[in-house]
């Protein structure tokens, strides 16, 4: 115990301590950034059929909502509170609740779902509630003209005036019946995020274990260690060693990215805190005398429009739940890399170079690659067939499942993820150790598949 | 006393055997040579000495009682197949390896402090081995080999790599590590150095051992009872002076002097031979040919069935 403690030190210490990386501590969160900004904006399709249930008090969406190839309407009569108890039992996909409005024209709606919803039924609802009003308004104006004479027509005035911008919230049911408002866009950038990241993580640190082992062969120090460990020992220390480099990496990952969104939102609140302060300050000097009129300082009506919408951005980052995305993330990317790291170091062990690796990559290498390849299956439809079995199946499930997580999964699926990643490390770290302690001993040799399948059997 | 010693081990590599039914015991004290044809079977047996591998079959003794894991803190292991962290500092990679042969983080440093004063590499502590000479390693490694001060050292090839003046620093210190009571295995094959150091010596052919045994007896047998003379002032046939028993293998000129190699029956005392020289011939000079280890490693190891095995 006490020398596989000095081999996870020397491991650990050797790579924190290089230029590189530093760098990636600083350069990570950016080019996290970048990378996930693209596929977000990508994925727009999902292709399962979907119902929805729609509840308009207004009346004018009525048979508004066209089914298409993948999205179901029907009408219910009921009231929301009866709508929303059955929703659970109904089977639709969403429920969707336009408000009756008393004086103003409808530009509301409210989606219930279970999970969140996809972006394409949120947006095609969208684009079909902004159409109606949009007519509605164009068809009242017209009317307008027609009537009152007098006024030239403007049409760049009219299409002005038309122009709408309706808003579909999306209220998560839960379990326990709680609503929570949710917000499809922030899963999608959290889970395409950490599923990249944790992909990356996985390669990254799984191919330096891998170079690890293959420098210590070519070094020919091997030997002179093995003569003092047992080559499970070293194998394991290495792999634990890079593990925690990795971990660490992601921690001030984390942590730089958590300074930098605080910084952002205090420069933001303050301002947001000094302007209020001002009109507070304004108002108790209008309402000196009159006490009753401070309880309305705080009316929302008072915030300018610009600062809605950061306050929306930070108001989602709140709905997620970072303990768990974090705890998740170090689990999958734990045992994810653990898996990988030992396969990774069975491979270094068999071969002389890394010109030689890329036979045994391949097969290790292309769930990985097809994990990160469907991943805009997984974001369009979190809950459908192909995300759930990619995040079940051990080789895919570390990066698949990290997409689902923050769309909110069963537990009972998460459980059993973590159940079989748990047994398949314990596999292939056996199974590795196997390739591992022969291969290392053997320099100069080209190695086979036939040849792997006698030492695991040796 | 033996150190060490194995018993009928055998070890089988899938498809051939590297070690069949191996008997090897090395005296306390002594420098053992470990000699045999590339591919004989010498670096496996190492190996399961260091418990890097198991052997299939056999048993393995230290210091009397069967080999325990721990013992590999009383072995010194320099393999043929060396080599060191390159883009680790010089004492910060001795400081790893002394402590993983079991030295606390304390006696580690003040070993190696202690050597590489000795050794005159205190310059090097904190510069990365690439940044050092092939042979500046090798010394590097050699202390590594020896900082947890084992009863057993293992030395596979060692000099290979030094120059001759670093390579007699390190025959001088290998035999300072014997005096001061360390068993030491030396595979090589180098026979010069073998016949230089060794006392006992295993020689190993196809995965047996073919030849076993104290240096000293293992010449006697091989010895062929033949002499080297040199002699002028004769201008007759050699033969016809020397009894009928005797035989000359070879004779030839050198420079002023007469020289030849001859061969007399076991039971012969070498003085016949002188005595039938000595009224003929000026002798300049007479010695036994006494056979080096080379020819008796080329002698066992071309020869078609093994020797019985001498003890």
């Amino acid at each position: 115990m006490h020398k596989i403690i000095l081999i996870i030190k020397r491991e650990y210490l050797t790579r924190v301590r290089k230029k590189s990386f530093l760098v990636m501590t600083i350069l990570g969160p950016l080019l996290m950034a970048a990378i996930v900004v693209v596929p977000v904006y990508m994925a727009t399709r999902g292709n399962e059929l979907k119902t929805v249930a729609v509840i308009d008090q207004t009346g004018i969406f009525f048979e508004k909502f066209k089914d298409t190839d993948n999205i179901k309407f029907h009408y219910l009569l009921s009231d929301l509170g009866s709508a929303k108890t059955n929703f659970r039992q109904s089977g639709d996909y969403a429920l969707l609740f336009i408000p009756k409005t008393e004086v103003s024209i409808p530009t509301n709606a409210i989606l219930y779902a279970e999970s969140n919803v996809s972006m394409n039924v949120k947006s095609y609802i969208k684009n079909v509630m902004t159409k109606q009003v949009e007519d509605m308004k164009l068809e009242a104006k017209l009317k307008d003209l027609q009537t009152d004479k007098k006024n030239p027509l403007n049409v760049e005035d009219i299409l002005r005036s038309v122009k709408t911008i309706v808003d579909v919230n999306t209220i998560k049911i839960t379990d326990e019946g709680k609503e929570e408002k949710s917000y499809t866009e922030i899963s999608m950038v959290l889970g395409t995020f950490s599923g990249i990241l944790i992909y990356f993580f996985i390669f990254m640190f799984g191919s330096q274990v891998m170079r690890g082992v293959i420098e210590e062969k070519t070094n020919r120090i091997i030997e002179v260690i093995i003569s003092s460990v047992k080559p499970f020992e070293l194998m394991m220390g290495k792999i634990i060693g890079v593990g925690l480099v990795g971990l660490t990496q992601f921690l001030l990952w984390v942590v730089l990215t958590f300074g930098i969104v605080t910084v952002i939102t205090s420069t933001f609140a303050g301002k947001g805190q000094h302007k209020q302060s001002i009109e507070q300050s304004m108002m108790q000097n209008a309402s000196k005398y009159n006490p009753d009129n401070l309880a309305q300082t705080d009316a929302p009506s008072v915030k300018e429009k610009q600062d809605e919408g950061v306050n929306e951005i930070f108001e989602a980052l709140n709905t997620v739940n970072f303990p768990v995305m974090i705890g998740a993330f170090v689990f999958f990317f734990l045992f994810g890399y653990l898996m990988y790291g030992s396969l990774f170091a069975a491979i270094g062990g068999a071969v002389d170079s890394e010109a030689d690796t890329q036979q045994f990559m391949l097969p290790i290498t292309v769930p990985l690659i097809l994990s990160i390849v469907m991943m805009q299956y997984f974001i369009q439809d979190p809950s459908g067939q192909i995300a759930f079995w990619f995040s079940i199946f051990p080789l895919t499930s570390p990066v698949a499942m990290m997409i689902r997580i923050p769309f909110g999964i069963p537990y009972w699926q998460v459980a059993l993820s973590m159940a079989l990643l748990i047994l398949t490390f314990l596999g292939t770290t056996w199974m590795a150790a196997k390739i591992y302690r022969t291969g290392i001993l053997m320099y100069g040799k080209k190695v086979s598949y036939k040849e792997l399948w006698k030492w695991l059997r040796y | 006393m033996e150190l060490f010693s194995a018993l009928n081990v055998s070890k089988q590599f899938s498809g051939h055997k590297a070690l069949d039914k191996v008997n090897i015991s090395i005296p306390e004290g002594s420098i053992f040579g470990l000699l045999g044809p590339n591919g004989a079977g010498k670096t496996t047996f190492i190996r399961i000495i260091n418990q890097i591998i198991a052997p299939d079959e056999g048993q393995l003794f230290y210091n009397g009682r069967e080999l325990k894991p721990n013992d590999i803190y009383n072995i010194g292991y320099l393999p043929e197949e060396r080599g060191l962290y390159k883009k680790m500092t010089v004492g910060e990679q001795a400081m790893y390896l002394a402590q993983l042969k079991g030295l606390s983080k304390q006696e580690a440093h003040k070993r190696l402090i202690h050597w590489f004063e000795k050794f005159e590499m205190k310059s090097w502590w904190n510069k990365k081995v690439e940044e050092l000479s092939k042979g500046m390693q090798q010394k590097v490694q050699f202390l590594i080999t020896i900082i947890h001060e084992p009863k057993l050292l293992i030395f596979d090839e060692p000099f290979s790599g030094f120059d001759p003046i670093n390579a007699s620093m390190l025959k001088d210190e290998i035999i300072a590590q014997k005096e001061k009571g360390a068993t030491i295995i030396f595979s090589t094959h180098n026979m010069a150095s073998v016949e230089e150091l060794c006392d006992h010596i295993s020689l190993i052919n196809n995965a047996r051992v073919v030849l076993d045994g104290p240096v000293r007896d293992i010449k006697k047998t091989f010895k062929t009872n033949t002499f080297e003379i040199a002699y002028n002032n004769y201008l007759g046939k050699l033969e016809t002076i020397l009894p009928s028993a005797f035989s000359i293998i070879k004779e030839w000129d050198d420079h002023d002097l007469r020289k030849a190699s001859v061969q007399i029956p076991a039971e012969a005392n070498p003085n016949q031979l002188i005595s039938s020289l000595l009224p003929n011939v000026a002798l300049h000079s007479f010695s036994e040919l006494v056979p080096n280890m080379n020819d008796i490693f080329i002698r066992v190891v071309t020869e078609k069935k093994p020797e019985p095995i001498l003890q």
